[in-house]
């Protein structure tokens, strides 16, 4: 496929150009974006995709959520300064050729003088929207990864029942792969319901087992055409389809300002894409690798993928779906609780060892898709697995 | 110190610059012996046979043990009982006395190098003979105002074969004077943590500024009345960029709760509740919930705050069961 003729650049803007602009980057590339749109005849809510440089200050959340732009499903970062300046164009050109958005924004602002300069090299402070963003919360004390996480889960646990033997189900279903996985930090060292009761309290309502460990390692997946794969030396793993979505009105961990937060809207649309792209459903998956983080985050991606109705994870999980014989065997390589925290990376290389046969835990039954999902309560995604 | 009086300083400070260290090869102590040889590896965690264990060292090339060659340093050191009552005067110790009485009191080992031309076997008594080999220039550093001095000690054996050479680096320096009221006198004049401040930028400050006096603020889109929070420079539903504020009630109910428990962080007071409260005018805002036994906290309380200062920096929102805020207001 050739990208020739598959995208166009239809709105254009700028800000006026000085050397004291007197308003945040964040206004900056907001009033840029804005003014590009109108020049299109477009609105925010036509915008699914952005992209900017790694150099840029502003959040594309944070951006999104200033003009008014609402549910993202592609958005990337291109790196080296200015050597990025045709990289935005190449990364919008690639996910509109590719259907995996329909209107990509580049964008690039920045108070170059009167803000940090680069002439003053890699020193100074900067004050960015993800600063500003993490100190409306800092001052109270809440500042770690589990304390966002326990207010989602609070709010979670007060509209379901169950919610707190659930959690529990999880961590002990993924210790007891881990057990039996020689790879895994906890080998060999099962827990009983009164070890996870008594453990440490982190960050009420989340105990020390309801959350991953800290680990050194490194994971990597190398993915070729499907062409070169046939020739490959192992059954090849066919990405089936891929979803990353950054829901309205969201914030890095604390988009506690939806209507309602005990749900992940970011991983709903992100399966939506990925179920159209393969046109796969629930009823399909035959095992999962789900990110846990922490035992809850688990639960709300259950729904997001249709496996259960909202709010009814905890009796899904309770009825043994996560075990060797269970509905959706899952984290069989005990997840990030219990074989190692990379950042979710393992987990792909978990996926890919179920569709092979090769998982130390591989369930009796056939697996011929697998479900594989990123961290929530950030912009997130997934992806769904099967044989070629 | 002056131009003319760095310059005489200097003066007298490269005069050093060959001067021995010793009036004469210096002996070591005792011989290359297997007690030391032992206890060294031992501390060092080094354990080649070739230093210590004698029958793996009879059938080795060599034919018998040999001293570890970074141990060079060790057979002419001063113990502590030299070191402690005095050394008798020698090139190095004028040399320190001189950057001392200058100012240059501060002292910083920086680099030793060294190199091994044959082994040490038990038995060989070792002969240091040192130099003062180099004075930087003065050097303007972190720690201060300085200059790197470099003595080059020589090891020979008993029949004057070269082992090794050892090259140290110290850095004499001035070091910067600390103002006597950053000196703590007792525990009560310590700084005590404070909560971690919100950085201030132009989309944010005036929030903040306007809590420091006891408010809080929400922002309001000017073009279409529509509240938002936290604030941003632009209105999600108009695109608007003006906007101006209205101050909250601090009337709301608890939306959603957590309990800090573990890591704590200093500056912050335990137990320590942190919630999602939807305040009466519809927006949300997160802050501390107080007054309260953590055991009562639940989803859908309803809270009054105030604006108070929690420590010698923060004023913050705090918010109180509507009972308990009643019955103290």
């Amino acid at each position: 496929m050739s990208i020739c003729d598959k995208s166009a650049i239809v709105g254009i803007a700028n800000t006026e150009f000085s050397k004291n602009s007197g308003r945040s980057e964040l206004q900056l590339a907001a009033e840029a974006v804005r003014d590009a749109l109108k020049d299109a005849g477009l609105s925010p809510a036509d915008v699914d995709g952005m992209t900017t440089f790694t150099l840029d200050n502003t959040d594309e959340i944070e951006l999104a959520r200033a003009v008014g732009i609402g549910d993202l499903t592609f958005y990337s970062r291109v790196p080296h300064g200015g050597g990025a300046a045709t990289g935005l164009v190449h990364q919008a050109v690639m996910a509109v050729a590719s259907g995996m958005a329909e209107c990509v924004v580049c964008y690039r602002a920045l108070n170059g003088r009167s803000g940090h300069r680069y002439s003053s090299g890699v020193s100074g402070p900067l004050l960015t929207a993800d600063a500003i963003h993490w100190g409306w919360y800092t001052p109270y004390g809440l500042m770690t990864p589990a304390s966002w996480v326990a207010m989602y889960s609070q709010r979670y646990m007060h509209l379901t029942t169950d919610c707190q033997d659930a959690m529990f189900e999880i961590a002990q279903a993924q210790r007891d792969y881990a057990v039996r996985n020689p790879a895994a930090f906890f080998y060999e060292q099962p827990f009983s319901r009164e070890d996870y009761d008594q453990a440490k309290k982190i960050v009420s309502p989340l105990k020390l087992l309801d959350c991953c460990q800290e680990s050194d390692g490194g994971s990597a997946v190398i993915i070729t055409t499907a062409e070169r794969a046939r020739d490959l030396r192992h059954t090849p793993v066919a990405i089936k389809g891929v979803g990353q979505a950054a829901a309205a009105n969201m914030e890095s961990m604390t988009s506690f300002y939806r209507p309602e937060i005990a749900a992940i809207p970011s991983m709903d649309i992100a399966a939506r894409e990925a179920y159209q792209q393969s046109g796969l459903s629930a009823a399909d998956i035959d095992a999962a690798v789900i990110y846990d983080a922490f035992t809850p985050i688990v639960l709300w991606q259950l729904e997001s993928w249709g496996f259960c109705e909202p709010y009814t994870a905890p009796q899904f999980v309770l009825d043994g779906a996560f075990r060797p014989d269970g509905r959706l065997p899952t984290n069989t390589h005990g997840g990030q609780l219990s074989e190692a925290y990379i950042h979710g990376v393992n987990g792909v290389v978990e996926a890919a060892k179920l569709v092979r046969g090769d998982s130390v835990n591989q369930p009796a039954k056939t697996v011929d898709h697998v479900l594989v999902t990123s961290g929530v309560g950030v912009p997130t995604g997934g992806a769904l697995l099967g044989k070629l | 110190m002056t131009p003319e009086q760095r310059q005489a300083f200097e003066e007298g400070l490269y005069q050093f610059v060959g001067r021995s260290l010793h009036p004469e090869p210096k002996r070591s102590y005792d011989t290359v012996n297997g007690a030391m040889i032992r206890q060294w590896a031992e501390v060092m965690g080094d354990r080649n046979p070739a230093y210590t264990d004698a029958d793996w060292a009879a059938s080795s090339a060599r034919g018998h043990l040999i001293a570890p060659p970074a141990m060079l340093y060790v057979w002419n050191q001063e113990g502590y009982a030299v070191a402690s009552t005095g050394r008798p005067g020698d090139g190095l110790a004028d040399l320190v006395a001189y950057f001392d009485s200058h100012g240059f009191t501060g002292s910083l080992g920086t680099n030793v190098d060294q190199e091994y031309f044959a082994e040490a076997k038990l038995g060989d008594a070792i002969y240091e003979d040192a130099v003062i080999e180099e004075i930087s220039e003065q050097k303007s550093t972190a720690r201060g105002l300085g200059y790197f001095l470099q003595t080059l000690a020589k090891f020979r054996n008993q029949d004057g074969e070269l082992i090794g050479t050892q090259r140290f680096r110290v850095f004499k320096f001035i070091p910067p004077e600390v103002p006597a009221q950053e000196k703590p006198e007792s525990a009560t004049e310590l700084e005590l943590p404070t909560r971690i401040q919100a950085p201030r930028g132009q989309d944010n400050a005036w929030w903040w500024d306007a809590c420091d006096e006891g408010r809080v603020l929400i922002q309001r889109c000017k073009s279409c009345q529509t509240l938002r929070h936290p604030p941003r420079p632009m209105c999600g539903e108009c695109q608007s960029t003006e906007w101006d504020s209205i101050e909250s009630s601090l009337d709301g109910e608890i939306y959603s709760f957590v309990e800090m428990h573990y890591p704590k962080f200093p500056g912050y007071q335990y137990p320590l509740i942190v919630a999602v409260i939807s305040l009466a005018e519809g927006t949300r805002l997160v802050a501390n919930v107080v007054g309260i036994d953590s055991a009562e906290v639940r989803i859908g309380l309803k809270v009054k705050g105030r604006v108070e200062q929690v420590d010698e920096k923060t004023m913050l929102p705090q918010f109180y069961p509507v009972d308990a805020a009643e019955v103290s207001a």
